[in-house]
């Protein structure tokens, strides 16, 4: 169908003070032929809305809408006209007359080039159509029959969905199974109750949406999100089995005791783990394993190779409580035994502390200190601490010693690699922001061009790093849940796993629609790629923050729509431009730049082209507008889903289109990354640094374009960076291109 | 549409999270929210721990996840009243406060520009004043302004009446009821800071100088009373000598015998707050146990390497103000020393902890929460999910997985016959 252009421009909130707003709809009449175009004192008030549908529904057949006025962010609902009605928002507001001066002809001249962008934008795009896979299934894999996996396959079956379950181990019930007593998980926080994972167990077994497969795992997982087809080795039998969403639910292992000879474990008989104590108490009798006596007392040491930089450098969150339960285990033995814990801090977190209480009233002995030695005194184990309160080295002898050992988790183990090839040379850098580790923990065997796993980030957690994101992994449809994500304690292992398990809930729904999920949920639009054009240069495959795009055997990109989180990455890393969305392309973006009004060089009116981050640049932006903060009228801003779409071609056509410098604004990255698409603004910054020598061999001082990492905090920061590039730009004097 | 609904209570980070995660899963959801304006305790943080990212980078998108879905109907300024029914099927009476401007308020900011009449600031815990209509802060979602009913003298000065051009001001509004029909509720209204008033020996009402931990945060950030300059309350000046009391009125008997779980992160990242701004502070954390859990070790080990931050173990037993100088002096017992400490110090943060809003505030539905205020429905039985602080004092990335999870057990209470065993 044929775009029917309406623009409708406001002139509430000071617009028609400050501009002179004859220009600015002569732009859509005159230089673009718009057929309706008009004006309204209160476009989002219901006049200003019942003018722009009576368009849409009457005889002027408007079906794209142009709303020049304010901010995109704002009104949002109020000019939403349905899926079928393209909108486009002109900001005239919070990026023109809010922080520009009034009736000054080159804040005019601002508002006129939104407005030819605008009208370009929604001339060079297409509605999406979503991308809808065939054979969807909303089955969930979960990986992994501990509590967790458990719990979340009851929870996706409560819910109405089928779950395949594979677990490794004969039987189900993991970690949790070998323990004696759990913690509460309601009132009164201070009492242990007893371990109910065989009903837990028994309910899945149950349960018919449920299937479980025990001494099982994953050989091959190939597709994506609602068409994930795996393979399961079940005691040496393939089966196959398709599914929508994955949790991974694997857990952790405790760590290697063995590495503790200084804590007296392997040297001392009576020096155990924590679970071979629980084991103990599980069997009914807490004995000494030397000679099978019952404990008259016990020790537990805390951080048994935790908070330490020689073993695990971080704290695994549930020790301490673990370690308040088993003493109440040798108090319920026999209560004039005695139990000792020796511990830096005491971390019984939220309502845990009510544990801690209990254990106190009981008797348990509490000592702050470091286990400085463990050796045998008169048939007992003898450990040497420093007593950080009383100041002073004391001595514990007990029966037993019990090492609170921390947690690894299970996709820690095995060999590193890379996603990405690094070698020498030019590429070397790009290769390696690209490149994540995958640690070959033979856990899911994802048939993935980047690896076989979920990439690591920490310690050899695949978590996400998003404080509010923190299901988000960087493959699309895999929720890692529990304590394989991050150390963690029973109670939030438990709501973990709910929620991992709506996440994949939601990433069939959305798949099924054929929209993407987080952070775009919602999005139909997806990159098409023109693969007669293709130079099999693999930058988009390698680039891709979430592993979307396979190879094939000529190292064509093999795009998997569903596993795609539509940031634009590859379409910015594709050198031939092959790739685009319906609603943004690299044309459409080349088609705005082009459509600014850069003046002759004579006219002394520089233009500067700002590529903002739409996720933070832009609100920050919107922010300054609305602290009315003023910055340099020869701005022009294209906002982008992601710097990580930047495309190259976008600096040279602005550069040989006249702009004096180009300025890129994006997220923070780094180790505290903040790009939503977690590497996009750093493959940036790594292109532009390409970018820069191009510059010099065309004698363009590099410094006329630049980057620069904001948050949208920074409404206040932006202003000063663009004013002060505008003055570093003045000082190098126009570029010599602009005449061309 | 009675069908398959959702109600979500509260739009702080939990209730938010509840509501779109539910939302892009398919589900309607009706989201109501106290004050004007959603995000909570969340839009008052300066930063987040461990990566010191700004709070409102995740409320952003949140909002615009809100904006683009149609599931998903906001109540600002609204409150739960009354809930009848049962698991499927419940009645819900919602009061919808007059917010005094109307849909129409563009937020251009000339009613704000003709008010005469001045409040504290809640937003920055009234160490700084509002106009009487305000906008509750520059991110505010929905941006619209609002009038304070206690602090505008009404139609006897209707000034804003004037300067507003698009009629979107009401000072006759009145409240309003309404009623939803739906299948599950999440109730997630999260917190407030427990009143350090109430831990007389600290005097924090008589000591300028003694601060909350949230009050810390709101002078720490941009668009605080202060733009973000950290200063003496009492005189503006700069501060150079700071001690943070851990556990103010928390793992205490008399007070809150629950640890709050995030105040020792708080005062961790506050920390580097006052590092960044002044290189020569020092500055001093009494405490009990320092609980970091899990990897936010790394970001303990990190402040525990600036030389400028010392660790005293002990609880801090009273605090006395210098009348001349109005610098502190802290009682304490440093128990890895053995002595007793009269620390001097010109501000003090109390790292006070949390309160469910559910103490004061309880659910209207009997049965629903522990002694402390906590939820404890059983969704699987009541339809009714608490999530985030209103069920256990947790920290942000906590409350976003706990908000997901109840999405979930909302969902579930939502599933109607005949798909799977829901």
């Amino acid at each position: 169908m044929a775009k029917k252009i309406g623009v409708y421009v406001c002139t509430g909130c000071g617009i028609g003070d400050a501009l002179d707003i004859d220009k600015v709809t002569k732009v859509a009449e005159k230089e673009y032929k718009c057929p309706v175009v008009r004006t309204h004192a209160h476009l989002c008030g219901k006049e200003g809305v019942e003018l722009i549908k009576k368009d849409l529904e009457g005889e002027e057949g408007v079906n794209a809408v142009i709303v020049a006025g304010c901010s995109g962010r704002v009104n949002t609902d109020v000019f939403n006209f349905g899926p079928s009605v393209m909108v486009e928002r002109v900001n005239l507001r919070e990026h023109v007359v809010w922080c520009h001066p009034a009736n000054d002809e080159d804040t005019d001249m601002i508002a006129e080039d939104n407005m030819r962008m605008g009208i370009v934008k929604v001339q060079k795009s297409e509605l999406p159509e979503p991308y809808i896979e065939e054979g969807i299934v909303k089955t969930i894999l979960v990986v992994g029959g501990g509590l967790v996996g458990l719990t979340a396959a009851l929870e996706a079956a409560a819910a109405g969905y089928k779950v395949v379950l594979i677990e490794k181990e004969a039987s189900l019930g993991g970690w949790v199974a070998k323990q004696y007593k759990q913690v509460a998980l309601r009132p009164p926080y201070d009492e242990l109750r007893e371990n109910d994972i065989q009903d837990i167990i028994k309910q899945v077994e149950d349960n018919p949406n449920i299937t479980v497969y025990t001494s099982a795992k994953s050989e091959g997982i190939s597709g994506g999100p609602g068409i994930f087809e795996v393979t399961i080795n079940q005691n040496g039998n393939t089966v196959k089995e398709k599914v929508g969403a994955i949790v991974l639910a694997t857990g952790a292992k405790p760590y290697d005791a063995t590495k503790l000879a200084h804590l007296g474990f392997g040297r001392f008989q009576d020096v155990v783990t924590k679970d071979q104590f629980e084991e103990m108490a599980s069997s009914g009798k807490i004995t000494r394993p030397s000679d099978g006596k019952e404990v008259q007392s016990v020790t537990f040491i805390q951080c048994a190779g935790s908070r330490d930089p020689e073993h695990l450098p971080y704290c695994s969150a549930e020790c301490c409580v673990g370690s308040l339960r088993q003493a109440l285990y040798v108090k319920e033995q026999n209560p004039d035994a005695t139990a000792v814990i020796i511990y830096k801090d005491l971390r019984a977190a939220g309502q845990y502390e009510f544990l801690y209480k209990k254990a106190q009233s009981e008797g348990v002995v509490f000592i702050k200190g470091e286990v400085v030695g463990v050796n045998e005194a008169g048939g007992q184990v003898s450990v040497e601490a420093e007593d950080v309160v009383r100041g002073e080295t004391v001595q514990v002898d007990s029966d037993l010693v019990v090492l609170a050992t921390g947690m690894v988790p299970t996709t820690a183990f095995g060999e590193e690699e890379l996603t990405v090839e690094v070698k020498e040379g030019e590429e070397a850098e790009a290769a390696a922001a690209a490149a994540d580790t995958i640690i070959r923990s033979d856990i899911l065997n994802l048939q993935y061009r980047q690896g076989p796993e979920l990439p690591s980030l920490k310690y050899g957690f695949p978590d996400s790093h998003f404080i509010c994101f923190p299901y988000e992994s960087r493959r699309t449809g895999i929720y890692p849940a529990g304590t394989v994500r991050a150390p963690m304690d029973v109670r939030a292992a438990i709501d973990d796993a709910a929620g991992a398990a709506l996440k994949a809930i939601q990433c069939v729904e959305l798949t099924a629609k054929g929209a993407a999920v987080h952070p775009r949920a919602l999005d139909f639009s997806f990159p098409e790629f023109n693969l007669s054009r293709c130079t099999q240069c693999k930058r988009c495959t390698e680039e891709c923050p979430f592993g979307a795009i396979n190879e094939d055997e000529k190292t064509y990109p093999l795009p998997h729509p569903t596993r795609c989180r539509r940031c634009g990455t590859c379409m910015g890393a594709c050198p031939e431009r092959i790739i685009s969305f319906k609603n943004y392309s690299v044309g459409m973006i080349g088609s705005m730049l082009k459509n600014i009004e850069v003046p002759e060089e004579f006219e002394e009116k520089p233009r500067i082209l700002v590529f903002a981050c739409e996720n933070d640049a832009i609100p920050a932006l919107d922010i300054a507008g609305i602290n009315r903060l003023e910055y340099n009228p020869w701005i022009r801003i294209i906002p982008v889903r992601c710097l990580g779409s930047l495309n190259l071609i976008w600096i040279a056509d602005a550069m040989s289109n006249g702009f004096d410098g180009v300025m890129l604004l994006g997220c923070k990255h780094g180790d505290d990354y903040q790009c939503h698409f977690v590497k996009g603004s750093e493959l940036a910054e790594i292109r532009l640094s390409k970018i820069s020598e191009t510059l010099d061999r065309l004698r363009l001082e590099s410094e006329r374009v630049q980057m620069r990492q904001v948050s949208i905090m920074d409404y206040d920061q932006i202003p000063k960076i663009l004013d002060e590039f505008a003055e570093k730009l003045e000082e190098l004097g126009p570029n010599p291109m602009k005449d061309f | 549409m009675a069908n398959k609904s959702i109600l979500v209570v509260g739009g702080g980070m939990s209730g938010l999270t509840a509501a779109v995660e539910a939302a892009e899963t398919g589900y309607e959801v009706y989201l109501v929210e106290k004050k004007p304006y959603l995000g909570g305790r969340v839009a008052q943080l300066h930063k987040y721990f461990p990566k010191l990212c700004p709070p409102n980078c995740g409320l952003e998108i949140n909002f615009r996840r809100i904006k683009t879905n149609p599931n998903i109907r906001i109540f600002t300024s609204a409150e739960v009243e009354a809930v009848s029914g049962q698991k499927g099927d419940y009645d819900v009476t919602v009061k919808l406060h007059p917010r005094f401007v109307t849909e129409d308020c563009t937020a251009c900011g000339k009613c704000v520009e003709a008010c005469p009449a001045e409040r504290p600031n809640d937003f920055n815990f009234g160490l700084d004043k509002t106009k009487a209509i305000y906008l509750p802060h520059e991110f505010a979602f929905p941006m619209k302004y609002v009038i304070d009913p206690e602090a505008c003298s009404g139609s006897s000065c209707g000034k804003c009446l004037e300067a507003c051009e698009y009629k979107a001001i009401d000072l006759n509004a009145q409240a309003k009821s309404m009623n939803l029909k739906v299948d599950s509720i999440v109730w997630a209204t999260g917190w407030e800071p427990y009143d350090a008033s109430k831990i007389s020996y600290y005097n924090f009402e008589a000591n300028e100088n003694v601060i909350t931990n949230v009050m810390m945060e709101r002078l720490a950030a941009k668009n605080g009373p202060t733009q973000g300059k950290i200063v003496r309350p009492s005189d503006g000046k700069p501060v150079t000598n700071v001690a943070f009391v851990q556990c103010a009125g928390s793992r205490d008997e008399n007070h809150q015998p629950y640890c709050s779980q995030v105040c020792c992160l708080a005062t961790l990242k506050q920390a580097t707050y006052i590092r960044e701004q002044y290189p020569d502070a020092k500055i001093t954390i009494f405490y009990i146990d320092i609980r970091a859990m899990g990897k936010y070790e790394d970001f303990y080990t990190k402040v525990q390497e600036d030389e400028n931050v010392v660790f005293i173990k002990g609880k801090v037993g009273e605090i006395t103000e210098n009348p001349d100088t109005k610098n502190l002096v802290l009682e304490v017992e440093d128990q890895i020393k053995g002595e007793v400490l009269h620390h001097e110090a010109d501000l003090v943060v109390l790292a006070t902890g949390m309160v469910p809003s559910t103490l004061a505030n309880p659910i209207p539905v009997d049965g629903t929460t522990d002694d402390d205020g906590f939820v404890i429905a059983e969704p699987k039985e009541t339809g009714i999910c608490g999530a985030g602080c209103a069920r256990k004092p947790m920290d942000v990335a906590a409350s976003v997985r706990d908000a997901t999870a109840a999405a979930l057990k909302a969902i579930q209470g939502s599933v109607r016959g005949g798909n799977g065993n829901g």
